[in-house]
């Protein structure tokens, strides 16, 4: 059988067991046993799509032209990848928590959400990357046709375009199959991802083998080598330094720039954890893909016949030779470096290109209300499908015009610098807080127009594009804008003159414009959220809305997510809110998770102006922007908020505290109490016990000894009857059940019944009195009243401990009402008795003598039944008594 | 950034991790330099030959794996959030 129908069969087989791969691992997934799906080494693979068919053929082309130089492509990359700590880190953590889809996505998301900043990404990087594509079907059928070369038995040769076409439809469909079964751009492509792992290792195991075969088949092992090495005309080191850190660094930086890189890097990426095998594992699969790339190129060089294409040495040096299955092996590991990078660029282009192109312009057309009523998933899902189409159709085309002439290294590197021109914009995001959008849309733009006229452009030739005229003379006739000799730097490598260019003229435009404009809100509020990622992870509400707008918001999210997920979120975050049903108030916190699930399928600045039609533009608050502001300032108000939040926890202890003090003290008062009634009632008990008995068992007692006992008995029983008058009537009083007696009299008669009363009279105690304010007619329950004055002159009369004591009763009268101070110069209430003085059973001091302790608590009683009040004054220099009443009772206050 | 520096002294095990992280950093710096060392030797009076020059880069590109490796072994990608007082480029 001929050697190419092998080949075909070989390759049939190949795409099938990719197919098998990709829909096994898939259904792992789904079925939830994919654990080992998810390892850093399946995520370190998938990092190998750097390698394509470029690095698999274009390797040892460019070794066999300029040596060692070839070994700056892939320093580049793992320079970036030890330094995983400065960038990886933080950029692998900033696409997980702010769902970035794609580098275009980050860019836009992080200079506030800007569409035209994302398209702008999008369209240089089609432009980037439809030359590479093209790239990857061409090494295929070049490798193809190198098997037809061979193959004696094949009659006609190949269609070189036939093979494209058949490659470029096989690619599209794998990938739409398994690029797009899901919707949210930011769920992992398990299947995908698999199969690129897989890929991995055949590119790998394929280049290792012919290296193998090559130093100890063809070259009589490491010596021998070496030895033609040093006979061939790459043997001597003669490399320009320019291109050598020139290449080092674009190398690099396109790494972290490639639509594809970032796709597998940062979208795909499972878990943080697995950068940290990827940062040691990926330079080590990178130094192994290139081990052998010298003696190979060296080889090959010895070996072949003059005019032979380098780049093709990896599958023509076994086929050369006679070993087809070797050949065979080569071709797998070149066909999977080129479909791999297809199917990854293809699934990260679709995605810009519909998120960020297609759904804003379908979304503008049908108008706000096609987002609650039209079918969004179907046509985000199919506009997605449409550009994974047409992005390899145009690679397909671009590969047709361009006749797949050009050298494979030379369009790779003019990709490269491309795509480097969104370094800039990323790394000032990442680590640069006042990096605007107007500083990275001029940059972008112009760093991207010098790559465009400087390399991009004069790399289809003199005259195809631009006219040789141009080349000589400079761009209308102005000769310092030659091409190649940009501001008059002639001689210099044409990649190296435009990566210094175009990332000279990028960055510094970049921060002029930055340092000159000023961000929105939004842009600062992403920008510290980019900056700051490790600090703080979650996003400051920025959305306010109203109820009514749930409603409106699930349905939208039903059109984009599918039914059973957005009810599943929704209902999810009601319960969090506590709230029953479906519909959960649309919290700034609520819509920020929306937006950011949304933004997952949809893109981030999509997401945004979809959320924003219908709540209504988001509210960044002051308090979000003083947030912003500075770190301190954050810090600042949180320690506020505490300092107010312990304030308030010390008042409430505070009030605790009073108010057990305050139950302490009647608890010990009702104690004492218990023990000084039945003392009370026990001494005149004691008493008439005792005298009784004298009564009755003394015979010989005096008729004036009699009487005398008699009327002990009485004084005693008196005391007895007062005290037990005194508690029923407190009881009553308490109860509500006292009957009121309205008279109307006047102040000064009542306050000389009172003292009369008191018994001040002939005792130590003066009363000074203002005879003239006194004169006020008052309408009350007077014998009450004269009841509660009596008890604070009585209390005057016993305490006060002034020398000599007086007491001082001022009245005065305010809006109808009467107020009364009593006053004395004695020493007062202690400031810890003042709370229970009016208790019942409360008594000042163990030893004075006196009542039971229920005067004033009859007093405070007798004024709320009268509808006023008695309480303590204090600040006065000693006990002091305010009773305050209505001049007029009403009848109602009964 | 932080007014608050945190603590002067440190645990020895946090201590460690700080320079692993530093280590991290300069890594790349360091490798970037020495990549660029054969462009030295090429003014030489004897003229470098490709498979010398191949030997160091390879050589080094090994030896950069296994001291990145041994880092990354030990430092892990969430460890900035237990010691928050390090600030982000402290």
């Amino acid at each position: 059988m001929a050697i190419l129908n092998v080949l075909i069969l070989v390759c049939v087989l190949y795409v099938v067991l990719l197919f098998v791969v990709a829909f096994g691992a898939d259904r792992a997934a789904a079925q939830g046993r994919g654990s080992w799906l998810a390892s850093p080494l399946v995520y370190t693979l998938s990092l190998s799509i750097y390698c394509t068919a470029w690095t698999f053929y274009g390797a040892v082309g460019f070794a066999a032209r300029s040596g060692l130089e070839f070994v700056t492509i892939y320093l580049g990359p793992t320079l970036v990848m030890i330094g995983w700590w400065w960038t990886l880190r933080r950029l692998v953590r900033v696409g997980r928590s702010q769902r970035i889809t794609s580098i275009a996505d980050l860019i836009s998301s992080r200079y506030g959400k800007s569409n035209l900043l994302a398209v702008l990404v999008t369209v240089l990087a089609v432009i980037g990357t439809t030359p590479y594509i093209a790239l990857q079907l061409q090494s295929v059928t070049l490798s193809f046709a190198a098997f037809a070369e061979t193959d004696l038995a094949a009659t006609t040769l190949p269609d070189m375009q036939s093979t494209a076409l058949w490659v470029a439809m096989g690619l599209a469909l794998f990938t739409i199959l398994f690029g797009t079964r899901n919707l949210d751009a930011n769920e992992r492509h398990h299947g995908v991802v698999m199969a690129i792992a897989m890929e991995a290792v055949v590119k790998l195991c394929a280049l290792l083998a012919v290296g193998v075969f090559v130093v100890w088949g063809l070259a009589d092992g490491i010596a021998g080598t070496l030895d033609r090495i040093e006979a061939s005309e790459i043997a001597r080191f003669e490399v320009s330094s320019a291109r050598w850190v020139g290449l080092t660094m674009l190398s690099g930086a396109a790494f972290l720039c490639l639509p594809r890189m970032f796709q597998v890097m940062v979208v795909e990426n499972e878990n943080e954890d697995h950068l940290r095998t990827a940062v040691w594992a990926f330079p080590a699969y990178l130094m192994l893909m290139s081990l052998f790339v010298i003696p190979i190129a060296a080889v090959g060089l010895d070996m072949m016949p003059e005019g032979a294409n380098p780049d093709l040495f990896v599958l023509t040096l076994p086929l050369m030779d006679g070993r087809d299955g070797l050949a065979i092996l080569s071709f797998l590991g070149g066909f999977s470096s080129a479909t791999s990078m297809v199917i990854v660029a293809a699934i990260a282009l679709s995605t810009m290109v519909s998120n960020h192109v297609v759904m804003p312009i379908w979304l503008h057309f049908s108008g706000g209300a096609a987002m609650v009523s039209g079918d969004v998933r179907n046509v985000a899902l199919l506009a997605r499908r449409l550009s994974i189409a047409g992005v390899v159709f145009l690679g397909y085309l671009y590969f047709r015009l361009s006749g797949g002439g050009t050298a494979l290294a030379a369009i790779g590197l003019i990709a490269f610098v491309g795509v480097a021109q969104f370094l800039p914009a990323l790394m000032g995001g990442l680590f640069w807080r006042g990096a605007t959008k107007t500083g990275a849309l001029l940059g972008l733009s112009l760093g991207a127009a010098v790559w465009l006229y400087c390399l991009f452009l004069p790399s289809f030739g003199p005259s195809l594009i631009l006219p040789q005229s141009v080349f000589d003379h400079g761009l209308w006739g102005l000769t310092w804008l030659r091409p190649y000799a940009l501001f008059g730097a002639e001689g210099m490598d044409p990649v190296v003159h435009a990566v210094m260019w175009s990332m000279l003229i990028n960055t510094s435009v970049f921060v002029a414009g930055s340092l000159l404009s000023f961000p929105q809100p939004l842009e600062r509020l992403q920008g510290a959220q980019f900056v700051n990622v490790f600090d703080h992870s979650g996003t400051p509400g920025g959305w306010t809305g109203g109820m009514a707008q749930s409603e409106d918001l699930l349905i939208m999210s039903q059109r984009i997510m599918g039914a059973r997920e957005a009810q599943a979120l929704f209902a999810a975050a009601a319960q969090r809110q506590g709230v029953a049903g479906y519909l959960p108030e649309p919290s700034p916190d609520f819509l920020q998770e929306l937006e950011r699930v949304l933004s997952g399928s949809v893109g981030a600045a999509t997401a945004h102006a979809m959320i924003s039609q219908i709540v209504g533009g988001a509210a960044v608050s002051v308090e979000d922007l003083m947030a912003v502001a500075d770190e301190t300032a954050q810090i600042m108000e949180y320690s506020s908020q505490l300092e107010a939040k312990s304030q308030e926890l010390a008042r409430t202890a505070r009030q605790l505290r009073e108010a057990n003090e305050k139950l302490t003290q009647i608890s010990v008062q009702k104690d004492g109490f218990l023990s000084q009634i039945s003392h009370e009632l026990r001494t005149p008990m004691t008493s008439i016990r005792a005298f009784s008995e004298i009564l009755r068992d003394t015979g010989d007692l005096s008729a004036q000894e009699q009487s005398k006992y008699a009327s002990i008995i009485h004084d005693e029983a008196v005391r007895l009857t007062r005290l037990l008058d005194d508690l029923l009537d407190l009881s009553v009083l308490e109860n509500g059940q006292v009957v009121l007696n309205t008279q109307t009299g006047r102040l000064d008669d009542l306050l000389d019944r009172a003292e009369r009363a008191a018994g001040v009279q002939g005792g130590a105690l003066r009363v000074v009195r203002d005879r003239l304010a006194e004169d006020v007619e008052l309408t009350s329950d007077l014998d009450r009243l004269a009841q509660v004055f009596i008890n604070l002159i009585a209390n005057a009369r016993k305490y006060c401990d002034g020398q000599p004591p007086v007491l001082t009763i001022r009245p005065t009268i305010t809006d109808g009402q009467l107020v009364l101070d009593f006053s004395d110069n004695g020493s007062g209430i202690p400031a810890k008795q003042q709370a229970v003085i009016f208790e019942k059973f409360s008594r000042i001091g163990e030893t004075k003598a006196g009542g039971a302790g229920l005067g004033l608590a009859i007093c405070r009683e007798i004024m709320a039944r009268l509808g006023g009040s008695v309480s303590y004054l204090p600040g006065q220099k000693g006990a002091a008594f305010r009773v305050s009443l209505p001049l007029e009772m009403r009848l109602a206050a009964q | 950034m932080n007014p608050e520096r945190g603590p002067v002294f440190l645990a020895r095990r946090t201590y460690r991790r700080r320079r692993l992280a530093d280590g991290a950093r300069l890594l790349p710096v360091l490798g970037g330099v020495l990549f660029c060392v054969p462009l030295l030797w090429k003014g030489g009076a004897r003229a470098l030959g490709t498979a010398e020059a191949m030997f160091y880069v390879f050589g080094l590109w090994a030896v950069l794996v296994a001291i990145s490796g041994v880092i990354s072994r030990h430092l892990r990608a969430s460890d900035i959030e237990e010691d928050l007082t390090d600030g982000e480029e402290g």
